[in-house]
């Protein structure tokens, strides 16, 4: 990203006085003639979604034009989640339906894995194909020798085809990859996870506190826009940032953190807050339980002491710790979301939440409100088998909080030499680019290799489709009914997806491939409606609705049943943890052999010559997925690596020169990546959105554009309490000329 | 009547949600954009600030494009906006020559194409699709006729600043320092 | 450090039009409405002054050039339009503030007027012509009865044509290198000294010759003071200009400009013309050449560099 004027002067330069070029507006596509314009008023037509960009899940409507085209998509005034407003991916969320580069129909492959050779094939042919391998793995390995790897709304239908079928190896890449170490974290504490979309009170909060999560950057709707109100009502915002994020340069304090030093950070606020009386007395006497190990624990980490870690200056740590004591109990430390950092995630979260429950945040207006969610009733189906063995008997005693499938558990135990208790044989991928989602991608293929079947289901030819024996091209969420949306949030409300489109090609939904794989495996019964609609309306008329009137109105919303968004005065709360309080000191912990108080730990460091990596999201971008999105590509083509001024200086890097990261490891980015000179990294890092790098030849917009950070990933500071996958453990160089060997690997 | 807009430069993150919307909503074609999003940073680290905006056509009221248009292509028209008659347009740039912003570019379909302030959705009572969707509302838009419009409330309270006053094309989009 | 960024991805020259608003079309445009221009200026003025028998070639022959030139004028402006089919809107509408308006019109006009002036003279070159028609001698007889009066409408309309050319660009508040008042006169002066030049190559008098190396030396004078007011003024001027002097004063457009516009196009060709007048025999071709030469690029850089030069914020 140059500056717009060097850019006027470099093509100004390349143009050159005699180069008579004339413009090349002659070979853009139109996606629509200019013409339709004034027709697209009359005869609107609109159909009730909710978007599958990502997962916060926004509730909309898509507009087609008189001829039935997609027009756009727009949000529905009625939800929550989006209040009427899509982010930008969910607006542009309509060239996920028009990407030419779409899966279309099932494939078969056809030469050794990895060669990316398939043939075209039928469903049935498909279904039959997979139904054959299952059996035979059930047969040899037992069912629970299959895991099913899944993300996004398909979720459900796989879920219960995998249980049906006799295992219960089903990890999402949004707990170990995830938000795993934050829930556990939660759970520990308050007997409670802060949910999706989060419980946070952003909007009537007076202090929020990020630690690293970039919102604004991080394009969860309903965050950015309570964000904004708050913003609007004088919110102090407190960031810590190694990076001068976008939220950063919005918020009263900046706290430019040396990575990997947040919990000292974490501690010295807890240690401030405690010694100069600043936490909620009344709160904390009533509801924790532990305060006084808490206060012995960190009697000596002082700001003074976490300057020296952290290099944040110990008047800025007093400043902001008063700031949040004001504000309390109408102050949001925020508890993060992708929180895989170094390993000790959830040691660090737990202080997240222990800062919390001091400042009395939890159950309080501007704190964390109690989220409502509808019960809604769902198919009468057979008792699933009982799986002889879980995963957690292939590594056992290995993670012993983790309350999910551990996604990398799962990848380790298809490795043979790893001597798993349970050797896993066959994977079912829905909707993960693994390759791209799980770090150390050396491990995720031998893993691959050492399998009987991969299934991949997904929208794209993406890189785990690449690896797949069988591809199965589903539909596009615009295209398709899909489960209700009930999720959790202020009040309890459901959203309606319908398809605004027949599904293009020979794509089917993820109710449909479900169903198929379920008849040829004989678990029919297990999905007992044929088509996903009679389900729907079932479910619908049990709750007093309908299909049709969800198809009219999107989204339906009711009261909470009683007000108790926050706790009342005094209001007797029991927490779902042991001792039926906030556990500010953890037994479950302390049992299970960890820290029952978060300590912390120093990691290691970059070698001289060496940058940490760290990555985060672009706003216009959802992690690799959206990168061939005709209607978002160009706001982002490629990513560009952070490198300071000074760093710069010392590598004579320019600014817009194309280079290549090479880690700890000596592995090299498979593409180059562009230089952007910013004084808004530190000069001890670099940094550089993920999901780029995209090394997939079908797609044609964005493969080969900018760097793949997973790639670099190859050092995973494994979380021993959750099995989190930490991945800011690496340190990159930079190879400004590749080799002949490097460019041919 | 005057339209004008308001860009609230410390709510915008930078997201580009106005350019997508505008694209989807106008039909603009891939690859070019009626609106776009700046982001100026400044200083040292870790002294730094940052201010972004989201621009479009200024709808100027002493907008050279217009002055300049040999066909009367460029126009005026009620509320102050300026817009291009596809049909009286013959493609020649000296309207994009002319403006100081670059905020016009041309349709691949031959005429030169900008920001209508979407007046087919105002006339009809609704907010441009940019103001509609942002999702830090920090975009206002109104006549700065009516005192009590969006946009008129939130200069009144708000200090602001046009870009390139000294152009002289008194421009009609306002940021919000 | 100051970062700008375009965080909406818009560096695309597709879309930043100020990168390709106008091409080589609109540079030739201007070089060929700028030589008819001084050609027709020159054969006006000329004649208005009743030097038609000394300067034979000025008055009667050079100008057979011109409604080539404006013909081709007028399809490289055709070839850069990209609505063409609505090209006629430019002669339904009179639109006094825009320059691209008056010079359509003053090209409607100075067309025909060239095309009548060579069919005045056709006999100098096709000695045995022949109207054919009563009503095409007629007309004949007619415009040469108001000659004067023909020559005063060419004069006037070849010199706002000539400033026109420079106009255009200079209406342009947005580009700085444009916005300055000296590129009328400049392109004017460009124009005349590259009708001057055509003379120069046509004539085979050498006293005619002679002359309009004389005249094309003042204008290169002209010219050469003008280019250097212009930077001066630039340089006493806001930031903006400053940046767009900077441009040629150790900029991208540095070598360029310098080589072939002033030297290439301007001192050597008067060196030359020095020298033919010092009684040196040098090929009338050489100078001539270079000045058309130089003009046609001064034309290409100003419009290319114009375009890149923008205000700051
Ligand atoms: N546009 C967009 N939005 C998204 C997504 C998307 O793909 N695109 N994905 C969604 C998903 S699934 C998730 S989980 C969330 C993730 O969003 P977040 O939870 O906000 O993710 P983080 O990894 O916390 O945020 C990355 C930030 O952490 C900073 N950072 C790096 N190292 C450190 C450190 O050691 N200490 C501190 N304090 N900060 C550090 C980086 O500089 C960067 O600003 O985003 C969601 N929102
Ligand atoms: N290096 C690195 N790794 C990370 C992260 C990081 O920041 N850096 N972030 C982590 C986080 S927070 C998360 S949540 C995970 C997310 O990891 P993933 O969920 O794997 O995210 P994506 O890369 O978007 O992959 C989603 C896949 O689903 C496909 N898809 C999209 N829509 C549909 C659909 O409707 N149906 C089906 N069947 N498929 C669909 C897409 O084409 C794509 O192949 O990644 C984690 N991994
Ligand atoms: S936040 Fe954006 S991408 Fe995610 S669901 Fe909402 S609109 Fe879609
Ligand atoms: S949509 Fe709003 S927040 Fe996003 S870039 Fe545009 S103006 Fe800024
Ligand atoms: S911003 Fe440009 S296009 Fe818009 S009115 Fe002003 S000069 Fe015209
Ligand atoms: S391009 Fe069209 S709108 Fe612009 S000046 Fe020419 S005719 Fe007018
Ligand atoms: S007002 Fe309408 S046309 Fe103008 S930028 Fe916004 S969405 Fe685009
Ligand atoms: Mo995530």
């Amino acid at each position: 990203m140059t500056s717009r004027r060097d850019f006027i002067k470099i093509s100004a330069m390349g143009a050159g006085v005699l180069a008579m070029s004339s413009g090349t507006y002659g070979a853009i596509k139109l996606i629509s003639s200019p013409e339709n314009a004034s027709k697209l008023r009359v005869d609107l037509k609109r159909t009730p979604t909710y978007c599958e960009v990502c997962f916060w899940k926004c509730a909309g409507w898509v507009y087609k034009t008189s001829e039935g085209k997609i027009w756009k998509i727009i949000g529905n005034d009625e939800d929550q989640h989006s209040n009427g407003r899509f982010c930008p991916r969910g607006t542009g969320g309509v060239g996920m339906y028009y990407d030419e580069d779409r899966l279309k129909t099932p494939l078969i492959r056809v030469k050794e894995r990895g060669k990316q050779v398939f043939r075209e094939a039928s469903w049935d042919e498909a279904f039959e194909y997979i139904a054959a391998k299952m059996k035979d793995i059930s047969s040899k390995y037992g069912p629970e020798s299959m895991a099913l790897f899944t993300h996004g709304s398909g979720s459900a239908y796989y879920t219960n085809l995998t249980k049906a079928y006799g295992s219960s190896n089903i990890a999402e890449p949004s707990y170990a990859q995830c938000r795993g170490p934050r829930d556990e974290a939660f759970m520990a504490t308050f007997g409670e996870e802060v949910y999706s979309p989060e419980i946070t009170d952003i909007r009537d909060t007076k202090c929020l506190v990020l630690i690293g999560s970039h919102i604004g950057e991080n394009m969860h709707n309903g965050q950015i826009q309570e964000m904004s109100d708050a913003i609007d009502k004088g919110v102090t915002i407190i960031t810590v940032d190694p990076r001068f994020s976008t939220a950063a340069g919005k918020s009263k304090f900046w706290l430019p953190i040396k990575p990997s030093t947040d919990i000292a950070l974490l501690l010295a606020w807890i240690n401030e807050i405690i010694f100069n009386d600043y936490y909620d007395k009344k709160y904390v006497e009533k509801y924790c339980s532990g305060f006084d190990k808490l206060k012995e624990h960190v009697k000596d980490f002082t700001p003074e002491w976490a300057y020296g870690i952290t290099t944040i200056k110990p008047d800025l740590i007093r400043k902001t710790a008063k700031e949040m004591a004001d504000a309390s109990p109408s102050v949001i430390v925020h508890p993060g979301r992708h929180v895989t950092w170094y390993g000790d995630d959830t040691q660090r979260v737990r202080a997240v939440a222990i800062l919390n429950a001091l400042l009395g945040s939890w159950g309080r207006r501007g704190g964390f409100y109690r989220p409502a969610k509808f019960a809604v009733p769902s198919a009468k189906i057979p008792k699933y088998p009982e799986p002889k063995k879980t995963w957690t008997d292939a590594f056992p005693g290995k993670y012993p909080i983790a309350s999910s499938p551990v996604s990398n558990a799962l990848i380790a135990a298809s490795i043979p030499e790893n001597k798993p208790g349970i050797l896993i044989k066959g994977w079912i991928v829905n909707g993960t680019n693994l390759i791209s989602s799980i770090p150390n991608r050396p491990d995720t293929i031998k893993a691959i290799q050492n399998l009987d079947l991969i299934v991949a289901i997904d929208t794209m030819p993406m890189e785990i489709t690449g690896w797949a024996d069988v591809v199965l091209p589903e539909c596009t969420y615009l295209e398709r009914y899909d489960a209700l949306r009930i999720s959790p949030y202020r009040k309890p409300a459901i959203a309606l997806r319908m398809p605004a489109a027949e599904a293009k090609n020979s794509t089917r939904s993820g109710y449909n491939i479900a169903r198929g794989l379920a008849v040829n495996l004989g678990l029919e019964a297990y999905v007992p409606f044929e088509k996903q609609e009679e389900l729907l309306d079932w479910q619908l008329k049990q709750i007093g609705s309908s299909l049709e009137e969800m198809q009219r109105v999107g989204v339906k919303t009711s009261e909470r049943e009683a007000d108790d968004l926050y706790f009342a005065e005094n209001e007797d709360v029991v927490f779902s943890t042991d001792s039926g309080k906030i556990e500010l000191f953890s037994k479950a912990f302390e049992d299970a052999g960890f820290d029952p108080l978060p300590k912390y730990v120093a990691h290691e460091e970059p070698a001289e010559g060496f940058y940490r990596l760290i990555y985060g999201r672009a706003p216009m971008h959802t992690f690799g997925r959206t990168l061939n999105n005709p209607n978002l590509t160009d706001l982002m083509k490629e990513n560009s690596v952070w490198v300071n001024p000074k760093v710069s200086k010392e590598w004579g890097l320019k600014a817009g020169q194309y280079i290549w990261l090479k880690n700890q490891d000596g592995v090299v980015s498979d593409f180059p990546i562009k230089v952007r000179i910013t004084e808004r990294i530190r000069w001890d890092s670099i940094y550089m959105v993920h999901g780029f790098g995209h090394g997939q030849k079908q797609l044609e917009r964005c493969f080969g554009k900018g760097a793949s950070d997973t790639q670099l990933i190859t050092k995973v500071l494994i979380d021993p309490i959750m099995g989190g996958t930490g991945m800011r453990g690496n340190f990159v160089t930079f190879v400004t000329e590749k080799t002949e060997k490097e460019v041919a690997s | 009547m005057r339209y004008a807009m308001a860009v609230d430069t410390r709510k915008c993150v930078g997201c580009s949600d106005c350019v997508v919307a505008c694209q989807t909503e106008n039909n603009v074609p891939i690859g070019f954009c009626r609106d776009w999003v700046v982001e100026v940073m400044d200083g040292t680290y870790p002294q730094l600030e940052m201010e972004i905006r989201s621009e479009r056509c200024n709808h100027c009221e002493n907008a050279p494009c217009v002055r300049c248009c040999p066909t009367g292509a460029s126009q005026k028209i009620e509320g102050g906006i300026v817009v291009v008659d596809h049909n009286k347009c013959i493609g020649c740039g000296a309207c994009m020559a002319s403006c100081p912003y670059d905020a016009r570019y041309p349709h691949p379909a031959g005429y030169v194409d900008k920001c209508t302030f979407c007046e087919h959705r105002i006339k009809n009572g609704l907010s441009p699709a940019c103001v509609a969707v942002c999702p830090t509302k920090c975009l206002y838009f109104g006549d700065l006729h009516d005192l009590n419009s969006n946009v008129s409330v939130i200069l009144k309270r708000r200090k602001f600043k046009t870009l390139i006053p000294e152009a002289g094309t008194n421009p009609q989009l306002y940021f919000l320092i | 450090m100051k970062e700008e960024t375009i965080v909406s991805g818009r560096m695309n020259q597709l879309i930043d039009p100020h990168l390709h608003i106008w091409h080589w079309q609109i540079s030739l445009y201007l070089f060929l409405g700028g030589m008819a221009a001084g050609i027709l200026a020159i054969a006006a003025l000329y004649f208005i002054r009743g030097r038609e028998k000394d300067y034979k070639t000025a008055v009667r022959i050079t100008p057979f050039l011109a409604p080539f030139l404006l013909v081709l004028g007028l399809i490289a402006l055709f070839i850069d339009l990209r609505h063409k089919l609505f090209f006629w809107q430019l002669y339904t509408n009179i639109r006094l503030q825009s320059p691209m308006s008056w010079g359509a019109w003053t090209l409607m006009v100075i067309t025909p007027v060239s095309f009548i002036w060579c069919a005045l003279h056709i006999k100098d070159i096709f000695p045995r012509w022949d109207w054919k028609f009563k009503i095409l001698f007629d007309l004949e007889s007619f415009f040469n009865k108001y000659k004067i009066a023909l020559a005063w409408v060419m004069l006037i309309y070849a010199i706002i044509l000539g400033i026109y050319t420079g106009i255009l660009l200079s209406a342009f508040n947005a580009r700085p290198l444009w916005n300055t008042s000296i590129l009328g006169p400049l392109f004017l002066a460009s124009g005349l000294s590259a009708g001057a030049a055509a003379t120069l190559l046509l004539s085979k008098n050498t006293m005619e010759r002679k002359q309009f190396a004389r005249v094309d030396l003042v204008l290169i004078g002209i010219e050469l003071f003008l280019i250097i007011h212009m930077f001066m003024g630039f340089n006493a001027s806001t930031q903006v200009q400053i940046e767009a002097a900077k441009m040629f004063l150790g900029g991208p457009y540095t070598m360029s400009f310098w080589i072939f516009v002033v030297i290439l196009g301007m001192l050597i060709p008067a060196l030359l013309e020095i020298m033919e007048l010092g009684k040196f025999h040098i090929p009338a071709m050489m100078p001539a050449v270079m000045v058309i030469f130089g003009s046609l690029m001064l034309r290409f850089i100003i419009v290319y560099a114009g375009q890149v030069s923008r205000w700051l914020y």
